[in-house]
């Protein structure tokens, strides 16, 4: 059994308390909080009543508890950050895993603000503690990208990764490509299906992109980089005809995260590809290819996003870490 | 370039050699018998690239070495780039875009195709690059980037390399 203090109730963490309850994974949650409000219940909060109480528009608990009440006070082995991203001061979550780093509690987490502006401090702070820090959600929700590259190929340099790493970009470039729809028609439809938030600034200028790289470069590349550091440029300006000429040469054209460690090189930009690439992804997927010395070209793909799709990484990080440190407990 | 030799015994090794020494780079050996010529030679052809001006010192090495070469095919061009072009292209004088590659003079804009837009929207085009060495390319490349730079367009470039 392992115990988790879950911060953030909302597609994620959603997600992560309908799977508890469907399946039976051994994870208690004895703290529980949203935006306004929080339970606190060492005894196993009921997820079934939270959900519903949520599905009704209501809080998933008390107002009298906050956020910073359930990292101080309940009782956890994990606690698992999933409240909204901020990539400039990456708050309210930094604040929340700094303190339950303190408590030494293992910590989960799939709020990329914070892995992308303090990884050095946090990991640090988990390792003189003698707790873990877990990030996959972060990065290509479902895809185990991280814990390929840590475990599945240790002892391998990598010389470049690259990939498809926001489904938002994807979805566009596919339908323009697709029906030859402009960008705004394809953007109107990608937030009808709910793909794209109001604001898309954040996915179509590829901010979004160039964090996850940010966090790849600084985690498992031993690279020292900056959202700053990322030569960016988005999709907005893409035009049909643009798509049609590389459609021409049986090319298509996708929104590319690329790093070259060697290089210092860390872009994301609309590239041209051949159709026929492993790449070439349709809809909403991403797709990463690693580059290694060892064991040649590995490409993953999958879905990048989704409420179940990332609480399976949140839960692969809380099972790793069942396993090897709070086993008996 | 192209180097066509006959290959007596020990020839390829002696054509090999000097290749290399004066810093190029063979990018395929096509050995080649034609039922014509004589049982104990065979036609050879290396296809290689070598750096600017080091043709006459390659030659003289390979005299050195007692190769004879039979012709010299140069292929200047030998890579090839696709990249696509977005904005006012004709607006910020589309020609001059494309001058300011061929003025290199290693490196030249071999194919335009531009998708003519609404007016006033911008405009798209592909263009295909060709140059004689890798390094040129990347320098045109880099030329395009600045030139789109000062002229508000968006490059986008190919996935791999030339
Ligand atoms: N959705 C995905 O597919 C996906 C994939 C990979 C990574 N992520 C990351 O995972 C995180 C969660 O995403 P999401 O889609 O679940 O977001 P979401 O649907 O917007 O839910 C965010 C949740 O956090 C709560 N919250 C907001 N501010 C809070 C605060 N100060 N303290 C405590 N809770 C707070 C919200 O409360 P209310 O319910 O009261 O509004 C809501 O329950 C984000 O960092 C996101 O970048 C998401």
């Amino acid at each position: 059994m392992i115990r988790i203090a879950l911060l953030g109730f909302g597609s994620v963490g959603r997600g992560i308390a309908r799977a508890i309850l469907a399946k039976n994974l051994e994870i208690t949650v004895t703290g529980l909080a949203d935006s306004r409000s929080g339970i606190i219940d060492a005894g196993g909060i009921d997820l079934a009543a939270a959900l519903a109480r949520k599905g009704n528009g209501g809080p998933c608990g008390s107002p009298g508890v906050s956020p910073a009440d359930v990292v101080a006070k309940a009782e956890y082995d994990v606690l698992v950050e999933v409240t909204p991203t901020n990539v400039e001061t990456a708050e309210p979550a930094l604040g929340h895993i700094r303190g339950a780093l303190r408590r030494h509690k293992h910590v989960v987490t799939s709020n990329k603000g914070p892995i992308a502006l303090a990884y050095p401090e946090l990991r640090d702070q988990a390792a003189a503690n003698g707790v873990l820090l877990k990030y996959e959600a972060t990065v290509c929700g479902a895809i185990p990208l991280i814990h390929a590259i840590r475990e599945g190929l240790a002892g391998n340099t990598i010389s470049r990764l690259y990939g498809v790493f926001n489904g938002t970009c994807n979805y566009i470039l596919t339908r323009m490509a697709e029906d030859s729809l402009t960008y705004e028609q394809a953007l109107a439809e990608a937030r009808e299906l709910g793909y794209a938030e109001a604001d898309p600034t954040y996915d179509v200028e590829g901010i979004d992109a160039a964090i996850k790289l940010v966090i790849l470069a600084n985690t498992v590349l031993d690279m020292q980089t900056a959202l700053d550091d990322v030569e960016r440029t988005g999709i907005t300006l893409l035009t049909p005809d643009a798509l049609r000429l590389a459609e021409d040469q049986d090319c298509t054209i996708r929104l590319i995260g690329e790093i070259v460690p060697e290089a210092g090189v860390l872009r994301v930009s609309p590239r041209i590809v051949a159709k026929a690439h492993p790449l070439v992804v349709e809809g909403t997927l991403n797709a990463v290819t690693v580059e290694t010395d060892l064991a040649g070209d590995l490409t993953f793909i999958g879905k990048g996003a989704g409420s179940t799709e990332t609480a399976s990484a949140v839960i692969g990080d809380l099972l790793y870490i069942h396993d090897r440190y709070v086993q008996g407990s | 370039m192209k180097l066509e030799m006959k290959d007596q015994p020990g020839q390829l090794v002696a054509a090999l050699q000097p290749i290399s020494a004066v810093g190029g780079n063979i990018i395929a050996v096509i050995h080649q018998r034609e039922t014509s010529t004589t049982a104990e030679t065979l036609d050879v052809q290396i296809v290689l690239e070598l750096p600017e001006g080091r043709l006459e010192n390659l030659l003289e090495l390979l005299r050195e070495q007692g190769v004879s070469v039979v012709r010299i095919g140069e292929e200047r061009l030998l890579y090839e780039c696709t990249l696509i072009v977005i904005g006012h292209l004709m607006h910020t004088d589309l020609s001059d875009t494309v001058d300011r590659i061929d003025r290199t003079g290693s490196a030249e804009v071999t194919e335009l195709s531009l998708a003519m837009p609404a007016i006033n929207s911008p405009s798209s085009a592909r263009i295909i690059i060709r140059s004689t060495t890798r390094a040129e390319m990347k320098k045109a490349i880099r030329i395009l980037r600045d030139v789109a730079g000062q002229k508000n367009l968006l490059i986008i470039e190919p996935l791999e390399d030339a």
